[in-house]
């Protein structure tokens, strides 16, 4: 402090005075940093989900499940050494009422400006990692996603054609999820529809990109599968209703109408209007993927949501096994409610993080992201898989769940061709 | 010189749809064929667009009354009506009505919810009214505008909390952002099939209420205005408050009395939309206020007459659209329409009524 008031003294302008001030006030923190043998590290890991909005039903208990993984080492790391603080950040905003890009955005930039972050869990929607990984990239911040699942954040050749380099500017992969891509999931939705009896199918999507992406590979799939496709269309999700749509669709006879989006784009009032022009449940079969299995689906579509078929693109909690099994039994003694679908891999993206933390002990980014996209073997609650070399699971078991009596029931497991 | 103008205006007009239509879905053979093919389709998607811009019409009116009495264009009216259906589904299921329950079982939640919205809804219109455009009466256009805005941001929010209330309204579902289902309580029957006609064509008991409670709604409130003495005094206020002033009338109250009108407008539509798409959620009121607006404008805004036409021109073309061009293009094709119809008729379609105001 002496020091500072003899350099204010000395300074001339005003304008010198203040960027003193500021070098000043700095100085405490990085020393205490630099010169720490004995004393412990603090690392922070921030996750990046929609927290406002319909969405919230699985995103809360995905942070139920990385709190789950803090709580049971105590938010340290390195035996004691490293300390791990968490902030749950909402990328969502009540007027949109759901993600939102420029949340994202901000989100994203300020775990960037935040020293202590060493990972981003998230995002929940793939069309909101599309902007967060350019910009953790630079940083060399890591980023595990436990539920983005559109193939062109990681797989060259299976989006557009400037996919997925252009989201890694740095050159250095710094993106991995733990759960399987649309590339498996669409595929599977369309296999099991033909097991389903399905000979004619009309697609709808969402117009973004998880709900585009995922529709385009069930088209191609269910035409290898020698399923007719009617038509493909995308939706306005901000309609009102979809009665002059779901005429249309009816005067085609599908067997199938298949839906590549989120439950927060509108399902609800389409699967009501398919019903209410009369397309009765035993005709016309609904599916949707991953996006769609939740509870907030059957809160909007009410009755109609009876025989509505989600793909997912894991296994639900209560049907995981071994280490799954136990961790599924710990959640919901520990939160006293069922795990939603992605909670697992709330916990699963969590651990990954822990143990790259483990592994390096220390502040450091780069190292971490290097350890975490590096994770081979890896024994977690959904069995033992590695990332490739692009940041994607190995695991391929994939479920297809159907809503009955008001509930989503696991109906079988699909395997991806 | 004038008609050279015009008339190259015009050709390119048709260059562009001719150029931009195929990719948004404009293919006219191709059109012309599955109209032929199946030209009930068309006559389907007809009575949907006229049901769908009956709706919008009925939300419609109630910027349209406001704006004709005091020129402001009150974008709170969207989400006041989402109110309206937040309410009418918190009596239903205060009653504990569910799907399918018969019409005498639920007839008298749905009598109690429509006058419990219709009140709540006028009240608060009123209520804002006052504190949030009656100070700004006398200020620059643009405040008011803002005030409105900010109000319909505070109506969505409302929505969001009242969503959330599920401890004491269980019918709100599990989130507070979720759409939430709303009973189907109007009896589906299809007249056409009841009177014993064959037919490809469906129109329903649930249809046709929504068309009766529309006109009846639209011819009352003409009515309304034009024959009582309110409605005189509402009309000599929009026309010159001053002089409505100097004659005797209250304009206070006569604004006020516009808005509790437009308000229980809001709280009946809220019900019959609830009724007829089944879904509430808390940001309905954003789309139905924009399209109910544009309807608003395209008929000629302050006229009610012409919110009808607007309503129903727009719901028949967002139809038209979804059947023969593409969906995800259909409002863009709803708009061009509205852009189109205001370069030619920058009043509206029925705008010339309108008093112009100084």
């Amino acid at each position: 402090m002496i020091k500072c008031f003899s350099s204010i003294s000395l300074a001339v302008t005003s304008l010198a005075v203040s960027l003193i001030i500021g070098a000043c006030q700095n100085n405490p923190g990085s020393t205490g940093n630099a010169g720490g043998t004995g004393t412990s590290e603090r690392v922070k890991i921030v996750s990046s989900l929609p927290m406002t909005g319909s969405s919230l039903g699985q995103t809360q208990t995905v942070v139920n499940g990385i709190k789950q993984v803090l709580d049971e080492n105590q938010s340290t790391a390195c035996d004691g050494k490293v300390k791990i603080d968490y902030e749950v950040m909402d990328d969502a905003t009540a007027a949109a009422g759901k993600w939102d890009p420029a949340q994202e955005t901000a989100n994203a930039n300020q775990a960037v400006a935040d020293n202590a972050v060493v990972a981003y869990i998230g995002t929940f929607n793939s069309g909101a990692a599309k902007l967060s990984i350019p910009i953790l990239n630079q940083a060399d911040l890591v980023m595990v996603s436990p539920a983005n699942t559109y193939p062109g954040l990681t797989k060259p050749g299976a989006g557009e054609g400037n996919e997925p380099n252009i989201y890694y500017p740095n050159g250095k992969r710094n993106y991995a999820r733990v759960v399987p891509t649309d590339i498996l999931q669409g595929s599977a939705g369309a296999n099991w529809a033909k097991a389903l009896g399905v000979k004619k199918v009309y697609i709808l999507d969402d117009q973004e990109l998880y709900g585009k992406g995922i529709a385009d590979i069930f088209e191609k799939t269910a035409k290898e599968n020698g399923l007719q496709v009617l038509g493909h269309e995308g939706i306005d999700a901000k309609a009102s209703d979809y009665r002059a749509l779901m005429t249309k669709i009816r005067a085609l006879k599908p067997d199938l109408i298949y839906f590549g989006g989120i439950t927060q784009n509108n399902l609800g009032q389409l699967i009501k209007d398919a019903r209410n022009v009369g397309m009765k449940a035993d005709q016309v079969k609904i599916m949707g993927p991953d996006g769609t299995f939740e509870q907030a689906l059957i809160d909007a579509a009410g009755q109609d949501a009876e025989g509505y078929y989600a793909t997912f693109g894991g296994v639900p909690g209560e049907e995981l096994t071994g280490k799954g099994k136990t961790w599924y039994e710990n959640y919901k003694k520990k939160y006293n409610a069922e795990p939603e679908a992605y909670a697992a891999y709330g916990y699963e993206s969590a651990s990954v993080v822990m143990n790259a933390i483990n592994k390096v002990c220390k502040n450091d980014r780069a190292a971490i992201r290097d350890a975490v996209m590096g994770t081979k073997n890896f024994q977690g609650v959904l069995g033992t898989w590695s990332f490739d070399a692009n940041g994607d699971t190995s695991l391929s078991t994939l479920s297809g769940n159907a809503v009955k009596n008001g509930k989503f029931e696991f109906v079988t497991k699909l395997e991806a061709k | 010189m004038k008609r050279w103008q015009n008339a190259i205006f015009y050709l390119v007009i048709v260059y562009l749809v001719l150029l931009l239509g195929p990719v948004a879905g404009l293919d006219i053979p191709r059109i012309i064929t599955e109209i032929a093919q199946s030209p009930a389709s068309l006559v389907q998607q007809l009575l949907v667009g006229l049901v769908n811009g009956a709706i919008i019409a009925i939300i419609a009116l109630g910027y349209t009354l406001v704006y004709g009495i005091i020129e402001l264009i009150n974008f709170a009216h969207g989400d006041l009506f989402m109110l309206g259906a937040f309410m009418s589904l918190t009596v239903v299921g205060a009653f504990g009505i569910q799907d399918g329950a018969s019409l005498q079982a639920s007839g008298l939640a749905m009598l109690v919810s429509l006058v419990l919205s219709a009140g709540v809804c006028a009240g608060l219109n009123v209520l804002t009214e006052r504190y949030a455009y009656r100070p700004l009466r006398n200020a620059s256009r643009l405040a008011p505008l803002i005030s409105a805005i900010g109000v319909s941001f505070i109506f969505i929010n409302l929505g969001l909390f009242w969503g959330g209330l599920r401890s004491f309204f269980p019918i709100m579902g599990a989130n507070a952002a979720s759409p939430k289902s709303f009973p189907d309580l109007l009896p589906r029957i299809d007249i056409l099939e009841a009177l014993g006609i064959e037919s490809n064509i469906e129109f329903t008991t649930k249809d046709l209420i929504v068309l009766v409670v529309a006109v009846v709604l639209m011819v009352g409130l003409q009515l309304f205005v034009q024959y009582t003495r309110l409605g005189k005094a509402m009309r000599a206020t929009a026309q010159n408050r001053e002089a409505a002033k100097i004659m005797g009338i209250n304009v206070d109250q006569i604004i006020a009395l516009t808005f509790l009108i437009g308000g229980a407008l809001a709280g009946a539509a809220g019900l019959l939309v609830g009724l007829y798409n089944n879904t509430v959620v808390f940001t309905m009121g954003f789309t139905a206020g924009l399209r109910a607006f544009t309807a608003a404008v395209l008929g000629g805004i302050g006229n009610i007459i012409g919110a009808m036409l607007g309503g129903i021109l727009i719901g028949v073309l967002s139809a038209l659209s979804d059947q023969y061009l593409s969906s995800r293009w259909t409002n863009a094709w709803v708009f061009a329409v509205l852009v189109l119809i205001l370069v030619f008729r920058p009043g509206g379609l029925l705008g010339e009524n309108v008093q112009e105001k100084v």
